[in-house]
């Protein structure tokens, strides 16, 4: 069963960090490349401080990594995070698929 | 083919599933609205639904139980927030204890079904199901995934015991 992979709370962790849109914008923008947590925190309007705690709740939910290069901190995606998130809906969108299909057999009976 | 499209939102926690069916939107209503309709396509087909009580309208509620292979039963209940006949239904969903009680550890998914005439005789229905909680989610799916895995499971009792006779 592919939903045993994940715990509860790492699915909790995981829904909670994207329920977010900076952190939402921040994985958007981890997956078209490397950035710093500096170059990132020019995009909003908050604080570094602000934008290093949102990457944080990111890596605690294994949606990006965060490596020390030099004085710099490099933010990368993790997409196999965002891809289990995915199959979640995957295997709910299937349980009603097959009750379309079940509702279909009966008004075909008329 | 009955479904037309599904869009899934992962931040939302949300899945909106779009059908459509050779029948006017009266006779689609009935399926929702006749439990002995509904419980011939509400649980898995090796998990059949019973609905003891089915209230269908505003602040009224259901509760039914899937009965498993094995005699087993799971209770769930609905309560209908929006009753618009035959073209609007909103309900919460839920799981329940076995004296019937909400299993309020389990959460609760907000569903909106809405019914249209695409053409004469034909009629969509969208279906959008939201979660609380990703827990929630994923004890949706195990639910309907339990039954794959029982017959799995069955089907190593049934190898056990021809080992057990040779």
């Amino acid at each position: 069963m592919v939903v045993d992979e994940l715990s509860d709370s790492d699915v909790d962790r995981l829904f909670h960090a994207l329920a977010d849109a900076t952190r939402r914008d921040i994985v958007a923008r981890a997956i078209t490349g490397e950035h710093s947590v500096s170059a990132l925190a020019a995009h909003y309007a908050m604080s570094f401080a602000a934008v290093q705690k949102h990457v944080a709740v990111l890596e605690r939910a294994s949606l990006v990594s965060k490596e020390k290069r030099g004085r710099e901190q490099i933010v990368r995606a993790n997409l196999d995070a965002v891809r289990k998130a995915r199959r979640l809906l995957d295997e709910y969108e299937k349980i009603w698929r097959q009750r379309v299909d079940r509702i279909a057999d009966i008004l075909a009976e008329k | 083919m009955a479904v037309i499209s599904t869009e899934k939102d992962i931040e939302a926690l949300s899945l909106t599933l779009v059908a459509e069916f050779d029948a006017g939107v009266e006779r689609v209503w009935q399926v929702w609205e006749d439990p002995r309709q509904l419980e011939r396509w509400w649980g898995p087909p090796t998990w059949p639904a019973t609905f003891e009580k089915h209230e269908l309208r505003p602040g009224g509620s259901a509760s039914y139980y899937m009965t498993g292979p094995d005699g087993e039963k799971s209770r769930g209940w609905w309560e209908f927030t929006t009753v618009e006949a035959p073209h609007r239904l909103e309900f919460d969903d839920g799981f329940a204890n076995e004296d019937g009680s909400k299993a309020e550890e389990m959460g609760e998914t907000h569903a909106v079904v809405t019914l249209e005439e695409v053409d004469a005789g034909r009629t969509r229905m969208t279906v959008a199901s939201r979660f609380e909680s990703a827990d929630q989610l994923q004890q949706m799916i195990e639910m309907g995934m339990e039954e794959g895995l029982r017959e799995a499971m069955g089907q190593i009792d049934v190898i056990l015991a021809e080992r057990a006779s040779v």
